[in-house]
This record gives structure tokens, sequence and C-alpha cells, in this order.
């Protein structure tokens, strides 16, 4: 199995090939076209701010490649909230792969903003195994993606919202899987398994 | 819901790890990267690697243990010590850290706050502030705490929010080493203060003083080194008590 990961100018790149190797996975990290397409998994990972990603994402042709991909598309973080239609973050328009628009936490209770730390999975469906179910994930993020259909899991913080994520072949998850212990390692291996 | 995190704090000299007792005697306590899984294993929801070799080319060394930690860590964690710039700043994420700490080096130019929110994301940046009680004021310290300033705990820990740091780690260098308790007080305070998390840090003892720091001190987050480096409180049964007294705390599997 090959498996990309996109090459781009997202934080936490290292960390996600790291998790990979400790799968024992093979894996390249690239910003090529055709190996991207080429590959029977892609990852789409992220940590950073919306409106530089998604210029750096156009002025090097990833953008329309995103979205044209036919294989699973696992978007982590960052790459989540760009596979979704707009983002609040500084009014940016994204890749528009789910018809969901990210907003900015805001604090009801003197809430910490980043939403930062371990949170859990309080509901589980579709791609993921149903034994995550209440099981703690690795969150860092100011923006969220309220619930909808594409829903896969959901998290509370501040009001419910999106963890997981799924339409036909793109795959997303708001927390690191690569920073989550023997739980973001079963989110992986779920992934790869689709 | 979100819980409460424990974040055992490696002090790393020459690649192995050390802990000062109030910063002036160090001791040698095992290999950061097994100390790190280990603490990973057992269930500590953070780490702290913190660099106190002096000359830059240590500070290449600890380049490559950062990459050895975030190779076999499967946890979030931060690494500081002696950091000044960018150029500092970019090996150490380019090698896997997930956040640096900074601390002297922002008292004497914080806007290196601002340039390393603005390079690499707020999330990134943990303001480390060490504070000591002068004259009834809690004053910032520098250098290990040996040097005091004219910055106050409450003024600047609210300046480095606004300028972009992600996370404030707060050290109380009168209740470090001392065991005998988080300083809650100021901890309220500063949770009461920002918006953004703080780590609570000095002076844990007993269980029952993170219990505090969490309850009375609102803190975000406890960290502590001896106390775990020498088995005294283990991280499982830290977490259990915590959770038995109805706080929200990580299970593992």
């Amino acid at each position: 199995m090959k498996i990309a990961v996109i090459k781009y100018n997202a934080g936490n790149i290292r960390s996600v090939a790291f998790a990979l190797e400790r799968l024992h996975v093979d894996y390249t990290i690239t910003d090529h076209a055709e190996e991207i397409q080429q590959a029977d998994k892609v990852i789409f990972p992220g940590v950073g701010e919306a409106s530089t990603t998604m210029r750096y994402l156009k002025d090097h042709r990833l953008d329309d490649l995103i979205r044209s991909l036919k294989q699973p598309v696992l978007g982590i973080c960052l790459g989540m909230q760009l596979l979704c239609k707009h983002s609040e973050e500084n009014d940016t328009p994204c890749l528009g792969i789910f018809e969901e628009t990210v907003r900015l936490f805001v604090p009801q209770h003197h809430e910490k903003v980043p939403h930062m730390g371990w949170n859990s999975l309080t509901t589980i469906n579709d791609w993921l195994p149903s034994d995550l179910k209440d099981q703690f994930v690795y969150f860092v993020h100011s923006f969220y993606v309220p619930l909808s259909a594409h829903t896969s899991a959901q998290t509370e913080y501040i009001q419910a919202f999106s963890s997981a994520m799924r339409k036909d072949n793109f795959y997303a998850v708001q927390f690191h899987p690569e920073k989550s212990g023997p739980v973001g390692e079963k989110v992986i291996q779920a992934f790869l398994q689709q | 819901m979100l819980t409460k995190r424990i974040i055992p704090c490696l002090d790393i000299k020459d690649g192995r790890t050390v802990k000062g007792v109030n910063f002036l005697e160090l001791r040698d306590s095992g290999d950061p990267v097994a100390l790190g899984e280990m603490y990973a294993q057992q269930g500590a929801d953070e780490l702290v690697f913190l660099d106190i070799s002096a000359t830059n080319e240590k500070r290449k060394t600890f380049v490559k243990l950062v990459r050895e930690i975030a190779a076999h860590v499967n946890i979030p964690f931060t690494v500081g010590g002696g950091i000044s710039s960018i150029e500092d700043v970019a090996p150490l994420l380019e090698a896997g850290a997930d956040k640096v700490s900074i601390n002297s080096a922002a008292v004497s130019n914080p806007q290196l706050i601002d340039d390393l929110a603005k390079a690499f994301g707020s999330q990134f940046v943990v303001l480390a502030i060490d504070a000591r009680k002068v004259n009834n004021q809690w004053t910032v310290h520098t250098h290990g705490g040996s040097r005091p300033t004219d910055k106050k705990l409450f003024t600047w820990a609210k300046e480095g929010q606004s300028r972009g740091a992600g996370e404030i780690l707060f050290t109380s260098m009168d209740h470090d080493g001392t065991k005998s308790g988080f300083a809650v007080d100021p901890l309220e305070k500063l949770n009461q203060l920002l918006q953004i998390p703080v780590i609570a840090s000095g002076g844990a003892g007993n269980m029952n003083h993170f219990l505090e720091a969490f309850v009375i001190g609102k803190a975000d987050a406890a960290l502590a080194a001896t106390l775990f480096h020498f088995g005294e409180i283990k991280i499982p049964d830290l977490k259990a008590y915590l959770s038995n007294h109805y706080l929200p705390i990580r299970k593992t599997i």
C-alpha cells in the first residue's frame, strides 16, 4: 500500500510521518501531483492559519489536485477545516468538499480558547470503530466544524462539534491522531483500512 | 469533557535527564527518550523537555534528541531552554516538537512572542514565567530564577497573551522544590485574568496538591518533575485519585 502525505507548509508533517513509522507503514511526503494521484491513500495534515495555507495550496496548484482525488483522503486538524466550504478564520474560502462553514469558538462561561488538551469522542459512527466511543484524543484548535450529516464523531466543548467527518472518499478528524497515543493509532489504522 | 492535564517535566543536560532542587543541585535520573515513553504509557497527558545545556554545540545535540523523542513518544511534548530567536525554533519544530517554551529571552525581547506566534501559530508558543513574591508583589525572575526583573507576574502574563502566547507555564520560585503545594492564589488569579490555558508548576509534594491546583487554582494542567522521576507519586495513582475526586481526567487504554 502506498501512502502519500501531502507536503506543504503545515506544521505537523514530521509528527504524522513518525506516527506512520510507529505503525510500520511505508509513506512518502510529496507535493508531486502524479505521486499523490497514484497513492492508495492520501493524508492531508495541517497546523497553521487558514488563509495563508489556502494561498500556499493555490500557488502550488494543490487545491484542484486535492478536490480531484478519488482514493481515501484523510484531513487532519486544519486539513479537515480546509476541506470545508468556508472558514471564519480570516474569512477564507476553502476547498468545498464538505458544505459546512468553519466557525470560531465563542466562550460562554470563561472557557479557554484554543480548545487545547484531551477530550472524548462522545458519539461514534460510520468509519470509526465503535470501541472508540468515550475514548480521549488530543485537540488544539480555536475554530470548529458544527455538527452535520457528515459528522462521524462528536465532542463537546462550549457546544457539541464535529470531531470526525466523512463524505464519500474524504475522511477528516479535528483532533491529532498522531499525538493521541494508542487511541490515535487506532484512528489512523481505521483510515488505512478504508 | 476537556480533561485536566498531568505533565512530567524533564530537564536535559548532555542528553541526560536531570532535576535541580530549587534549580541549584542537579541529579541524574535517566534517559530522556525511555523516560518519556514510560510516562506516555503510564498516562502522562503531555511532556516538557527543558534543555539546560549552555553552548550552541550542545543545542545541536538537543535537536537530535528532540527528533528521537518525536519518533518514539505518541503524545504531545513541549521543548524549551535557551530559545532566543526564530532560528532557534525552526529546527525544533522540524524535528517534531509540538510546542516551544520561552522564558528569559521573552522578558528581554517581548517581540519574540509576537514573532514566534506569527511564524508558527499561537498554539506553538508557551510563555514560561518564573516568579516569586518580593515586597508582597509577584515579581518575574529570569535565568533559572536567579535574576529579578521589573516585570510583575500578572501584567506580564496578560501582555504575553496579547502578544500571541498560546499557554502560560507559571512556576512559583517560592514553592519550587519545597513540596508544600502549588501557589494556588496567584494561579487562581491568572486563570481569572487569562483566556489561554495555564499550567501550574512548582511545589507539588503529594496528590492533594494537584487537586488544589485544579480545584482552587483553576489550573488547566499541572507540572512536576522530581516527584515523578523518583517514583514518589505514580502517574496512574495520581490520575485515579483526581478522578475519584470528580475531576475530568483522561482514561487510557
